[in-house]
């Protein structure tokens, strides 16, 4: 990896971003709202990549991350009323990285107590981490409980959302591909091997976790800030297995691939949006009960997770056969 | 004094079906060391072949009446008992050898295939169980309530759970399960079909699935598209709690979970009643992850 | 570096896709069609009253065009799913009234996902109705924000006031949804109005959407001994509480909101309702013509009779004609102008005035169960 290069593509991507949302009161509002969609998602998706992909741990409740992280920033940022354009552009990065490191220390402590748990076992503990954030979040009344909480300010923009996705991005890669990273792999190929020699699975697992939780809550306050208005309810179980799907179909451990799947994902709903409307053409709409189709997307999403996991588990992106348990 | 029996009676009940249900976790988990995510929707289909089966009984052998009631039950499992046969054929056997997050991811894609296909042809709108068994005049014995239909399900179970037993310790296919749940490779290198094997282990723990799903609409009669989720989960928990893979375990499981959820639900917050579950898992995991009842598995280099 | 690549390769692919649609320029005043966007849960966990409002909404589109449509021009709705996920009513809204460029939105049932949806409805000055979202915030966002359904506070004190001076109860216990916001604000007002009149709330306990096993709370409410239970929570749970409540030897009436208005209430809770009281907007045996008509022409096209919601749903869309006729536009500010004055709408859900919050003003009707239908029993103005 040559890293010189690494940095100034960081840079030139960061660049562009802004340029790009410069002109966003050009771009239709619907698809720019789902490009923010898009870059929260490779965030996720990238962020659990390194949980999932890289470290082998089964987490499902990166949706919980996302949470602490919605929560904290758009806690902090509705104290403030109007403000001018670098004070709320302050503001909010401060709110996110709090996000972050608020997610970041669940992720502490979600990480220490799975150590010793493998595959399956870990895969449900997660879940029920993620499940009790959310009843937590459900019952906290000061943020509104089950009934929302509204964020005034929509502080996500182009820049922000795709900005601090090329730095999650880097910031994971680069880390996979240290050395220090070395050991994710290690610990996700064989831990136990990895540990005898030498490398400590506990400090890696738990780093994956503390990163990858971060870079959730992150994206939990980009978020928070694009649709404005947050319930417990939004950050379930089903949403967690959205992300864990991005990495499946993406590849364990392949970072485009992850975030190829991540778009892919994101726009599927939409595009089998635009299909439901076919019967938006008057002449079709009586034939066609409108619950056929509604019902059917979500049939049609399933069926085509099942499909995917028959046909291509290695992922729809990668190259290399998936590794056979013997 | 009397409010606290009564919610024992109430998490008696409760825990009986979630016990029926965790055993077909454990014993799909026991051998093929996957969870069946799926597991809590067989239970809901279950509950609706039951409610679509009732008016055609009905009009042979009038309901409520015992026989029917039994004819209703014996038909849904059977059913249910095909589609887990079906399931695991097309969904999990081409997928033995893969790794265990392709084939959890596999059953979580099921179980929202049959949740929303639910929903699409059987309507979201919850229905009303039809009264199946005939339903006694509650017993009050000193201020307690106990409903016949509370009743059945005690006996149901049990009988189950003993019928189970018996499959599992004193028939040949039993023995061949226990034996794939043992080692695999060995089992297969002893001669005994894996496929006709597992595929009979799906088969029985979605018969008991469907069980339980008509016990508890003949209970709560109102049952709709993703009644199983929660129960299924919560199912799963008490199949870990007793030691997954372990068949009393389950049971002990369910049993346990269905009443400390009603005594914290009545006594300190009902809010918090779902995170209870989760709660318990995390615990026992933690403490002991063998389960209660299971045995500690040490890890081959 | 391949990653960078495909970073820039996916932002260029989003940033064409965003350019491909600019914002529709070209108005729908433009086209022979009024276009009206209807968001609502139509799958997931709410989906019966997403469909339910739906269906209501549609039947009103339908007997709109037959009758010619509005301004010479007749209705298309175009409905899209949120799937009763939060998230979700922001894209579909931004995509009604960007991409498909509506001129008003019909939605939710659900506050919070009104609530997600009303500030972009509001930013773009589209008039937003939402038929059946009960917390007072909604219609806080903007002035572009209505609803034809009450709001908490009014439910919750008639109920209240029902409970003290009818029903003459001194102590009541209280079973809320605690997962929705329409439950939790009901049992707020309600519990208010009943200790300023003098009663006592003797037990408070609460449940979740989807539930089936209530024993648990009903074992600690009956030992508290209340004269009777608020339940302001929905059809789909209410009918297993009644049959626990009585299996478990609890014999006082039950009591609640417009929630329990259902055909699918009685089949499910049967003898244990009898007795039972709940306030709603309309009621099925009313004789009112447009009612009358409703019910019939729902029944037909259906085959099921109508809810609360899908009265609400129908409300909705009339409620928009209406205005749009009298403004005699369908420009934003000027039917959010005529919905603002909107004075004894005859809807089927009663009489709607829309008040200076922009909620509906109108008589709420109190029901009683008895031998399985809903009898009439009172009005209460507001």
């Amino acid at each position: 990896m040559n890293f010189r290069h690494a940095k100034t593509f960081l840079l030139g991507a960061i660049a562009l971003c802004f340029l790009v949302s410069l002109f966003e009161n050009q771009i239709n509002s619907y698809w720019l709202f789902i490009s923010y969609d898009i870059g929260v998602n490779i965030i996720l998706a990238v962020s659990l990549n390194l949980i999932n992909g890289y470290t082998g741990q089964f987490s499902l409740g990166h949706a919980g991350f996302m949470a602490v992280g919605a929560y904290t920033a758009a806690v902090i940022t509705n104290q403030f009323g109007e403000l001018n354009f670098f004070a709320a552009n302050g503001v909010f990065i401060v709110a996110l990285v709090a996000g972050g490191l608020a997610a970041a220390i669940a992720g502490l402590l979600v990480g220490i107590p799975t150590l010793r748990l493998r595959g399956d076992y870990l895969a449900i503990v997660t879940l029920g981490f993620g499940e009790i954030i959310r009843v937590i979040f459900q019952n906290m009344q000061s943020v509104g409980g089950a009934r929302g909480y509204s964020v005034t300010h929509n502080y996500t923009n182009f820049f922000w959302t795709f900005g601090l996705a090329a730095v999650t991005v880097y910031v994971v890669t680069s880390l996979v591909h240290s050395t220090y990273g070395r050991g994710f792999i290690a610990v996700r190929d064989d831990e136990i091997a990895a540990e005898a020699t030498g490398i400590n699975p506990t400090k890696y697992k738990v780093t994956a976790f503390v990163i990858g939780a971060f870079f959730a809550g992150i994206a939990g306050g980009l978020y928070a800030h694009s649709k404005q208005f947050l319930t417990p309810d939004g950050f379930g179980f089903m949403q967690s297995i959205a992300f864990v799907v991005m990495v499946i179909l993406g590849g364990m451990g392949n970072t485009i691939g992850v975030i190829l799947a991540a778009i892919l994902l994101t726009l599927l709903p939409e595009g089998l949006r635009a299909l439901a409307d076919i019967e938006h053409i008057p002449g079709i709409a009586q034939e066609f009960p409108l619950s056929w189709v509604g019902n059917a997307r979500m049939v049609i999403y399933s069926l085509l997770l099942i499909v995917l996991m028959l046909t291509r588990p290695q992922g729809l992106f990668t190259l290399r056969k998936l590794k056979i348990k013997n | 004094m009397t409010e606290f029996l009564q919610q024992l009676i109430n998490g008696l009940a409760l825990g009986s079906i979630l016990a029926l249900i965790a055993l077909g976790y454990t014993m799909v988990y026991g051998i093929l060391r996957f969870i069946n995510f799926a597991h809590g929707d067989i239970f809901m289909l279950g509950a609706f072949a039951g409610f679509y089966l009732t008016p055609k009984i009905a009009a042979i052998f009038p309901t409520p009446s015992i026989l029917s009631g039994l004819l209703v039950m014996g038909i849904s499992m059977a059913i249910c008992a095909a589609l887990g046969i079906v399931i695991e054929r097309f969904a999990y056997r081409p997928l033995r050898r893969s790794p265990r997050l392709t084939v959890l991811i596999t059953a979580i894609g099921v179980s929202l295939f049959l949740e929303y296909a639910g929903q699409l042809f059987f309507g979201a709108a919850p229905k009303k169980f039809p009264a199946l068994i005939p339903s006694y005049p509650i017993t009050h014995v000193g201020g307690l309530s106990v409903t016949s239909n509370q009743i059945i399900v005690f006996i149901v179970t049990a009988l189950l759970l003993v019928g189970l037993r018996f499959i599992v310790q004193k028939t040949k296919i039993g023995t061949a399960m226990r034996a794939l749940a043992f080692n695999p490779d060995a089992a297969a290198l002893m001669g005994i079909n894996t496929d006709v094997v597992i595929s009979f282990t799906f088969a029985l723990g979605s018969a008991l699935a469907a069980a339980a799903g008509i016990l508890f609409a003949v209970n709560y009669p109102a049952i709709d598209p993703l009644m199983g989720i929660l129960p299924g989960l919560k199912a799963f928990v008490a199949a870990v709690l007793g030691g997954i893979g372990n068949l009393p375990g389950a049971a002990l499981g369910g049993i346990i979970i269905g009443v400390t959820e009603t005594l914290v639900a009545g006594y300190i917050s009902s809010t918090y009643r779902d995170a209870i579950a989760f709660g318990i898992l995390i615990l026992i995991l933690l403490v002991k992850p063998s389960g209660l009842l299971g045995k500690k598995e040490i890890e081959k280099v | 570096m391949k990653i960078w690549r495909g970073q820039f390769v996916a932002g260029a692919a989003v940033l064409l896709l965003a350019g491909c649609n600019k914002p529709s320029g070209e108005s729908a005043a433009n086209s022979d069609v009024i276009k009206v966007g209807e968001f609502a849960s139509l799958t997931g966990s709410e989906a019966t009253f997403g469909q339910s409002s739906h269906k209501g909404t549609q039947l009103a589109i339908d007997d709109l065009n037959a009758a010619g449509g509005v301004l010479g021009k007749k209705f298309q709705l175009l409905t899209e799913d949120d799937q009763s996920q939060a998230g979700q009513p922001a894209t579909v809204v931004r995509k009604l009234i960007s991409s498909d460029g509506v001129v008003a939105i019909l939605g939710e049932v659900a506050s919070s996902r009104s609530l997600e949806a009303a500030p972009i409805c509001q930013e773009n000055k589209i008039p937003m109705i939402s038929p059946a979202s009960t917390n007072p915030k909604v219609t806080e966002v903007g002035d572009y924000i209505f609803r034809v359904c009450f709001i908490d506070p009014f439910q919750g004190t008639v109920m209240a006031n029902f409970a003290r001076k009818t029903l003459k109860l001194q102590n009541a216990a209280v079973l809320v949804e605690s997962s929705s916001d329409y439950s939790v604000g009901l049992a707020k007002f309600f519990k208010q109005r009943f200790i300023a009149d003098g009663g006592k709330i003797v037990a408070e306990e609460n449940y979740s959407h989807g539930d089936k096993d209530f024993s648990a709370q009903l074992t600690a409410i009956k030992a508290a001994n209340p004269d009777g239970i608020f339940v302001p929570g929905y059809y789909t749970e209410v009918g297993l509480i009644a049959l626990q409540a009585r299996q478990l030897g609890i014999t006082v009436p039950l009591f609640g909101g417009d929630g329990w208005e259902s055909s699918a209430l009685v089949p499910i809770g049967g003898k244990a309702l009898e007795g039972c009281y709940f306030s709603t907007h309309f009621s099925p045996d009313s004789t009112a013509p447009e009612v009358r008509n409703f019910v019939k022409e729902f029944e037909a096209k259906y085959h099921e009779t109508p809810d609360a919601m899908a009265a609400l749903g129908y409300d909705s869309a009339m409620i928009l004609a209406d205005a749009m006729k009298r403004a005699g536009t369908t420009d934003g500010p000027k039917v959010r102008d005529a919905l603002a004055a909107a004075k004894d709408f005859s809807g089927v859900t009663g009489k709607i005035t829309i008040d200076a919050n922009r909620n509906a003003s109108k008589p709420a009707v109190i029901l009683e169960i008895k031998n399985g239908q809903f009898k009439y029993v009172e009005t209460v103005a507001p």
